[in-house]
């Protein structure tokens, strides 16, 4: 038959003795799901239309509404499962290639969860962080191989001249999340919660918004394939610059900004023409292999006089271990490696879910590669890729990374539900839309105070952590297995993860 | 003197203010009871506009140099001394719609319940914070002062 | 030094908080020929409608005049001011010094010629004093009738209050209209079918010729058309004039009132004048202009005070404007409600079904006066639009939509009303 209807994802529950029919659902619903019948004084709600982002429920005065998963079940099937059965219905009706948000959301194994911490005990005493000073500042940059002081009259100075480093008092950084995938708002409460936090946001492909250039020395500013918004003004006003060769949502392909979200402003910051799409080439047209990185990277070196970090963002995919050597011996100060699990704002489902590699495995592998060619200590890691909570971060660390990139964690706590339908620009949140119906929901201030408390609580978490270890600084977690083991994984994976299994001494 | 500061930019528009406010002057108090009950709800004091992507809810200012306060003939509008509110004393008001008249952000309204009287903010009196400010979802009305 | 008021209006009161807030030393006295501590005038109508208690009056409490040090003499009416020897002369021969004085004196009502007119049972509706005596009368004899000679604002409110009672009422008006003075007749059209629905008569273009007497009350009135209306009451509220008994033989200028320069002085030095007895600054005249209304009373008691004691405050100049509800029909007028001569841009709006009436006067780009009558909700933003002489050129057809909001001003107006800066809200 030709017309098949797609089932419903979300049923709407509304429980009629708490619902007064204030018509606040109806009025806040960017797809329309509620409507007000003013013949019987009721809201009726179209459950088909519902992506399950919760707006509704969490502004209802009464809480009467419920968003619940779709009951309407198939036949149990352990190999077609609803989702898939229901991507072929879509693709069969449209003949499209099927659309989504944020990151990885398929069963494969997380290695975070099958990680363990130690803990000091009798034999070293643990750090109470309550009580004595424990440091998260660590600094990205390349660091030289061997340091010569001098000492003059017993005064130890530093006679060798270190390459350009950018100071985290955290070693949490904010990933790129351009100005156009999220909204205004949105930017401008990351780049302030940077600042408040004493660390840096990633300007993403978008470009920089000329209002953000007063936040520029926490911005770290991306050169991606597309070259949005690039110019001189740019790359002179970030912390740090970042090539972005890959992104661990879809790696291998180009970014794109659907033409209706790129309004005048947006338009002006990428210096594309607005209504266009903004598509971003899968390579960059002038990096055909790793000595046109190289050249790239000092050309850029050349242009802020080697005054700032030059860093490359690269996908997790299968030879990760080797790009990232290439890379150092490119002349990276460092490298930010997004794993599967990484988010996006629009990549087509079967790329997302399907190609890359989860980034515990990448930053061990990466890590351990670069020290047994001794070349380690001349870039930075950064970890990214559905780091969702202190203790991802602090195995993240313990594999290896220097500091890890959020996205997600960030969006969740300035509204995000992941309902996934970023790339309708209809998000009800105010965060991945233009709409400025819907923008103005993100009040800026509000979504610093939560993106600074977030980390605020991670930061604790982490020094509790590395009290019960017996380390006071994250520095001396950096690459440090021996406080990890693995559980429930296989010898392969400890062999590559390069832990020891739980149980073992 | 406490005041309500609005900040346009966040209004999203939902009305949850005049919700608030509208149970808030009710006799029970209970949301659930004033929307479905059988008395009739009393007016907002919240005045929400809304055009286009603008809206911003709007009360009484409690301005410092009020003329409502001038051209009450009765005597109900008055300032509560220890707020600063300028509050109206129902049982003075008689209907002669003078402070609407000159109330430049047309913050007073007619109230034709039952008898004939003004109504407008009060600051929603034994609260520590006016209800329309707690519940604003995006900060788009703040307390300002004491 | 001494401050003396002449009269205990709320342009008095104004003045005594006033001069207080500087100046809480020298004495000062007020003079009034009533026998009440100051009340609302307004109230009068309301007051005999049973509408409003008597203690409801005056929102003063009598420890006001204790609390604020002020000597008030009742009783006593002031009939002369000695310049030369700066003394106040009373109707009982005493005499107060001052040292500056404020002329609060209100208006006297207009008393046409009418032949029969001293008669029992023939009031005005000025002071409490005749309310009281109106509702004597009404408790001694039955009055079943009333005629109200004059269909201004004053008459229309004598006469709510009288239906009030359950009188009927019979109003004569010169005029071809009621509430000449600020509405059209499509307006006023509205407001005398609710009367006339009320059972409340009226006769236009008219006037009374003769009040007849029968037993020594009166009974019946002529009109100049001769036609013959029985009545057992009548109340003039033909208008009501400044009073300008003090200053009559006095240096002082007058002309429609006291005129006073814009710190509410008059000609001569350390003698002021406010409320309804005086002519200030019209905010759209060249010429002062009385006006005499409550908050423009209130405004310039306020203002006199200030320059009394040594505050030299200007007046920013006032406009017309007046609301009351009559038969359940909010009426409105502020500003400029009816040019005659002058260029104008009208925009009006005319529902007579549901008693609704809109009309904006504007001219040179800028609001000058409206009416409304049945729906004034959120009227006091025009009147905002006109004392601010906001430039409304992009929004002259908006104005009387549905629902015309603050957001229909222009945008930089209404950002700065919403954060209150700068725009001044006071100027009346």
């Amino acid at each position: 038959m030709a017309k098949r209807p797609i089932p419903t994802e979300f049923i709407i529950n509304r429980d009629e003795n708490q619902c007064i029919s204030c018509q606040v659902c109806v009025r806040m619903c960017s797809n329309d799901v509620h409507s007000y019948d003013s013949e019987t004084n009721e809201i009726l709600s179209d459950s088909l239309k519902c992506v399950g982002c919760h707006f509704c429920e969490s502004i209802c005065p009464t809480h009467a509404i419920t968003i619940k998963r779709s009951q309407s079940e198939f036949k149990m099937n352990a190999n077609w499962s609803a989702g898939v059965i229901t991507n072929i219905v879509k693709q069969a009706e449209t003949g499209g290639v099927l659309l989504t948000g944020m990151g990885c959301d398929k069963k494969y194994p997380i290695y975070w969860d099958h990680i363990l911490l130690n803990a000091s005990q009798v034999t070293n005493p643990s750090i109470d962080p309550l009580r004595e000073p424990m440091e998260l500042r660590t600094y990205i940059g390349q660091k030289p191989d061997k340091v010569h002081l001098n000492n003059k009259q017993n005064k130890l100075s530093l006679n060798s001249r270190l390459s350009p480093q950018i100071k985290l008092e955290i070693p949490i950084l904010f990933s790129a999340m351009s100005y156009g995938s999220i909204s205004f708002n949105a930017s401008k409460a990351i780049a302030n919660a940077a600042i408040q936090l004493g660390t840096f946001c990633n300007t993403g492909e978008g470009g920089l918004h000329k209002d953000f250039y007063q936040y520029g020395s926490n911005t770290i500013v991306q050169i991606a394939s597309g070259r949005f918004g690039v110019h001189k003004e740019y790359l002179e006003a970030g912390a740090a610059i970042e090539i972005k060769i890959g992104q661990g949502a879809k790696p291998g392909i180009g970014g794109h900004l659907p033409g209706e979200k790129v309004t005048a402003e947006i338009g002006r910051t990428r210096m594309i023409p607005s209504g266009t799409d903004a598509l971003s080439p899968a390579p960059h047209h002038d990096i055909y292999s790793i000595e046109d990185l190289r050249q790239l990277i000092f050309a850029l070196k050349e242009s802020i006089r080697y005054k700032k970090p030059i860093g490359v963002k690269i996908a997790a995919v299968h030879n990760v271990a080797a790009i990232a050597s290439g890379i150092v011996r490119a002349g990276a100060d460092f490298i930010s490696i997004d794993g599967l699990r990484g988010g996006t704002g629009a990549a087509p489902t079967v790329i997302r879910n399907n190609v890359g590699i989860p980034i515990e495995l990448a930053i061990a592998s990466v890590d351990q590669h670069l020290r047994v060619e001794g070349i380690r200590n001349q870039v930075s890691l950064i970890a990214a890729g559905g780091i969702r909570s202190s203790s991802d971060v602090i195995k993240a660390i313990a594999l290896g990374a220097d500091a890890v990139y959020i996205a997600t964690s960030a969006l969740v706590a300035m509204g995000c539900n992941l309902c996934q339908r970023c790339f309708t620009g209809k998000c009800n949140w105010g965060i991945a839309t233009q709409n400025p119906y819907l923008t103005k929901r993100l009040n800026p201030e509000i979504g610093q105070r939560r993106l600074v408390n977030l980390i605020n609580a991670w930061s604790m978490e982490i020094k509790e952590m590395l009290g019960g270890m017996g380390i006071n600084a994250i520095e001396s977690l950096r690459g440090n297995r021996e406080h990890l083991r693995g559980i429930a994984l296989s010898d392969n994976d400890l062999k590559i993860l390069g832990i020891k299994a739980a149980g073992e001494a | 003197m406490r005041k309500i500061r609005i900040q346009e930019e966040y209004c999203m528009g939902c009305r949850l203010c005049e919700i608030h406010c509208i149970t808030q002057h009710s006799k029970n108090k209970n949301i659930i009871k004033t929307y479905k009950g059988t008395y009739s709800k009393p007016l907002s004091r919240v005045v929400v506009e809304e055009k286009g992507y603008i809206s911003f809810a709007l009360q009484c200012r409690h301005c410092e140099d009020a003329p409502c306060l001038d051209a009450c003939i009765t005597g109900a509008m008055y300032r509560d001394d220890k707020t600063g509110a300028i509050l109206c004393n129902e049982d003075k008001c008689i209907g002669c719609w003078m402070c609407i008249m000159v109330c430049p952000f047309g913050a007073i309204s007619r109230n034709l319940q039952g008898g004939k009287i003004v109504s407008k903010c009060d600051l929603c009196g034994n609260e520590d914070i006016p209800v329309c400010v707690k519940n604003c979802p995006n900060e788009a009305i703040v307390l300002e002062g004491k | 030094m001494e401050y003396v008021i002449i009269g205990n209006g709320v342009a008095s009161q104004s003045a005594i908080k006033a001069i207080r807030e500087s100046d809480q030393k020298n004495r000062i006295i007020v003079i009034s020929d009533e026998s009440y501590i100051s009340y609302s005038r307004p109230l009068i109508s309301y007051f005999l409608g049973n509408q409003v208690k008597r203690k409801s009056i005056s929102h003063l409490n009598e420890k006001f005049y204790e609390k604020n040090d002020v000597e008030l003499i009742l009783n006593n009416k002031a009939v002369k001011i000695d310049l030369k020897a700066q003394k106040v002369l009373l109707e009982d021969g005493k005499k107060i010094h001052f040292d500056k004085v404020l002329i609060a004196v209100g208006g006297k009502p207009i008393i046409p010629e009418i032949k029969g007119i001293q008669s029992a049972g023939v009031f005005n509706l000025l002071k409490l004093s005749d309310a009281e005596g109106i509702s004597q009368y009404l408790k001694e004899k039955r009055v079943r009738k009333a005629v109200v000679i004059g269909g201004g604002l004053i008459g229309l409110k004598t006469t709510e209050a009288l239906m009030e009672l359950g009188i009927e009422v019979t109003i004569i008006e010169l005029a071809d209209r009621i509430l000449s003075a600020s509405l059209n007749k499509k307006a006023s059209n509205i407001v005398e079918k609710a009367l006339k629905n009320d059972n409340c008569h009226l006769y236009f273009n008219n006037t009374v010729k003769e009040i007849k007497q029968k037993r020594g009350r009166v009974n019946e009135i002529v009109l100049s058309s001769d036609e013959k209306i029985l009545t057992d009451l009548v109340i003039i509220s033909i208008g009501v004039r400044p009073n300008g008994d003090l200053v009559k033989d006095m240096p002082i200028k007058h002309k429609n009132g006291i005129i006073v320069n814009q710190y509410m002085e008059t000609n001569v030095q350390n003698i002021f004048a406010a409320g309804d007895c005086c002519a200030a600054k019209d905010l759209f005249a060249e010429k002062n202009r009385l006006i005499a209304i409550w908050p423009i009373a209130v405004k310039q008691g306020r203002i006199a005070g200030y320059n009394l004691s040594s505050k030299k405050t200007l007046y920013p100049g006032g406009f017309p404007m007046n609301s009351v509800e009559l038969c359940g029909i909010p009426v409105m007028s502020v500003g400029m409600s009816d040019p005659k001569n002058i260029d104008c841009e009208i925009f009006e709006e005319f529902k007579p079904n549901k008693s609704i009436y809109k009309k904006m006067i504007i001219r040179d780009n800028q609001l000058k006066g409206f009416i409304l009558v049945g729906d004034i909700d959120r009227a006091g933003i025009y009147t905002g639009l006109i004392r601010n002489a906001i430039n409304i050129s992009s929004i002259k057809n908006k104005l009387l939509k549905n629902n015309f909001g603050l957001l229909n001003l222009p945008e930089t107006y209404r950002k700065d009303l919403i954060t209150e800066k700068e725009v001044s809200i006071n100027v009346y």
